[in-house]
């Protein structure tokens, strides 16, 4: 077990969103939440991440893992400044987030930005944009990614780009948990219904 | 301790009692106190009938640190402890801390035309006096912008601490401020003894206000209490409906 | 360390990127400067005694301006999650940020004072010293400022609430840095009101940090 949520129940603004939520979840395993919105798949993610405070139950983790060593959240900012290079982008996550700097080319060339690497990121395409969000996945290996709507923005190339960087994550033995519309990644392991 | 005002519903038949107690209080202290004060008490020698001002300035001084302090408490309380109710009495017991600061800094300056000469001075006492005054105001404003009640009233309780470090580094900054221009003259209002006879009515007032602001306090946390349950059925009618 | 290395040099690079350089709190600085002897008239003594005085104040203001998206910027396109993610404390990168700040704004705006002290009358010998003073009186505002820019990140158009809530933290560092330029002007520029200042902005390196940081784990809720 990598994550476990023991009859977890969430509540906003004097709201419960939802309650007695239990989820395993082990090395290689891919979940996924669905839900209409407000349903608190969001919710859900940033508690997992230790951003919101549980209303009841608890979130636990595996020895050795923690958020701040263990943990990348893909939301709906991409966390971009437009001012700054494509390239400086991910050098910075990369020493933001404990990544080595020699991957940042890797990682550029990975998401299909590689030529794009000296340009500031204003100019870049909404789809673009979640791209060099993608980006961090692969800058600075973490074993859990929380990933909320990832798809939002990304065009066809751009989905089969993130379905195969999800496969290749669980694969290598990472685990995955992403807020999903579509069909997206591999099989998956865990279906959790919200609302 | 803090357990038994945890619950809302206890703090509430608790307050229902104790509010208007308070608030008679009050009455009854300010019955007494305000002829005691402004009639009967002995004019000074030296500064004539204007040192009847002190009696509303003085306690007005001392409650509007007093209510920083409380609400210094309570915002720690709610930051540690996360206690719903104790952000609830920050929040109340803010605008009327800023009632007190502000009362201070008019009487203040009302005593100190005839006394010193001018309106305004800017020792240690008047400048924290106003950054007090400023500080309340920048929390109720804090409190204000944010639209999330649980945060604004966790931000806000950030910023009291930070201020409540500030205050007294303000003081001490304006005083070795004030030593070292030499030139100027220095007007330093303590270190007087004051009369026994003006301590009867100065005690009195300053009772009055502390029984004013508990019953302010109660009637505003209650007020507050009971809006959030009418916002909660409304919006659970809301989700049935 | 290498985590808190890569904001100061990314919010470095803002600073002076164009766009949002530090151009404009510097040409703001120098026009609410300037406004001074348009103001009182050009006579010369009188310029001379309340001359450093105003450059401070000018400074302040001009602080509170880039304060303003300090954190808010961060907070709407979801960078505050990702400081919040990385192994290093929230208190260093929030000190990161103040200091990437004092020196793409901050430290410009007290080079661009000793011209302006010079135009302002001050003996052109103080001028050096008048800089100095601001450079650190710099670094007491923005980490100062840090607490209202943190606290008021989630409000929108918080330029004037964000005054109100940093403008109390202010009165230490602008009373001894104005009062050390005052010193200056006479001769004595490192005196005890150049060692005060020095203890306010040592206060603000120490407190501002964490007090934001309390604040931004309260905004990514």
């Amino acid at each position: 077990m990598i994550l476990a949520l023991h009859d977890l129940a969430l509540a906003r603004g004097g709201r419960v969103l939802f309650e007695n939520l239990n989820l395993r979840v082990a090395a290689g395993e891919f979940g996924v939440i669905r839900g209409r919105n407000g349903a608190g798949k969001t919710s859900l993610l940033r508690a997992i991440a230790g951003w919101l405070r549980p209303h009841a139950g608890r979130i636990a983790f595996a020895d050795g893992v923690d958020a701040s060593s263990s943990l990348h959240v893909i939301g709906h900012g991409d966390g971009l400044k437009g001012g700054l290079g494509v390239g400086a982008h991910v050098a910075y996550w990369a020493g933001l987030l404990g990544g080595e700097r020699a991957s940042v080319a890797r990682a550029l060339d990975q998401v299909g930005l590689a030529a794009l690497a000296d340009l500031p990121a204003r100019i870049l395409s909404r789809g673009q944009a979640r791209r060099l969000a993608l980006a961090r996945l692969i800058v600075a290996p973490r074993p859990i990614w929380l990933l909320d709507e990832p798809a939002a923005g990304l065009d066809g190339d751009g989905k089969a780009l993130l379905d195969a960087m999800i496969g290749a994550h669980c694969a290598a033995g990472g685990v995955a948990l992403a807020a999903l519309h579509e069909a997206l990644g591999p099989n998956p392991d865990h279906v959790v219904q919200l609302g | 301790m803090i357990q038994a005002f945890a619950n809302p519903a206890r703090f509430l038949s608790f307050s229902a009692w104790a509010w208007p107690f308070a608030g008679v209080a009050a009455l009854i202290l300010f019955a007494i106190g305000a002829p005691w004060a402004l009639v009967f008490s002995p004019g000074d020698y030296q500064q004539g009938e204007s040192v009847r001002i002190m009696y509303v300035h003085v306690p007005a001084a001392w409650w509007a640190l007093g209510i920083y302090a409380f609400m210094g408490g309570a915002s720690f309380v709610s930051l540690i402890w996360r206690h719903a109710l104790a952000d609830v009495a920050a929040r109340a017991a803010a605008p009327i801390g800023a009632f007190y600061a502000g009362l201070c800094l008019v009487t203040g300056s009302l005593w100190g035309a005839p006394t010193w000469g001018t309106w305004w001075v800017w020792d240690a006492r008047l400048t924290s006096m106003l950054i007090l005054f400023l500080t309340y105001l920048g929390y109720l404003a804090l409190h204000a912008a944010i639209d999330d009640e649980e945060r604004a009233g966790r931000l806000a309780a950030v910023l009291c601490l930070a201020g409540l470090i500030n205050l007294p580094i303000v003081h001490y900054s304006v005083e070795w401020w004030s030593t070292l221009h030499q030139g100027a003259s220095l007007l330093r209002d303590g270190g007087a003894a004051i009369h026994p006879s003006m301590l009867g009515p100065l005690l009195t007032m300053a009772g009055a206000y502390a029984a004013a602001f508990a019953a302010l306090l109660l009637a505003n946390m209650r007020a507050d209490v009971f809006r959030r349950r009418v916002e909660a059925a409304r919006l659970r009618r809301a989700r049935a409906s | 360390m290498s985590a808190i290395l890569a904001l100061f040099r990314r919010d470095l690079a803002l600073a002076w990127s164009a766009g949002s350089g530090a151009a404009a709190p510097v040409g703001f600085f120098l026009g609410a400067a300037m406004l001074l002897p348009l103001s009182v008239g050009a006579e010369r003594t009188l310029l001379g005694a309340i001359g450093a005085p105003i450059l401070w104040i000018a400074a302040a203001l001009a602080s509170l301006m880039v304060l303003e998206r300090l954190f808010q910027a961060d907070l709407e396109e979801g960078g505050l999650d990702q400081m919040l993610l990385s192994p290093a404390p929230l208190e260093a990168l929030a000190a990161a940020k103040a200091a990437a700040l004092w020196v793409g704004v901050g430290l410009p705006i007290a080079a661009a004072a000793a011209p302006a002290a010079i135009a302002l009358q001050a003996p052109p010998a103080a001028a050096g010293a008048i800089a100095l003073g601001l450079a650190i009186g710099e670094a007491a505002f923005l980490f100062a400022g840090l607490v209202g820019a943190a606290a008021a990140a989630s409000v929108k158009r918080a330029g004037v609430l964000i005054a109100l809530l940093v403008l109390p933290f202010f009165a230490p560092p602008i009373l001894f840095g104005a009062a050390a330029a005052a010193a200056a002007a006479e001769g004595a520029p490192f005196g005890p009101a150049f060692l005060l200042l020095c203890g306010t902005t040592l206060f603000a390196l120490a407190l501002g940090p964490i007090a934001a940081a309390a604040a931004l784990r309260l905004q990514a809720t």
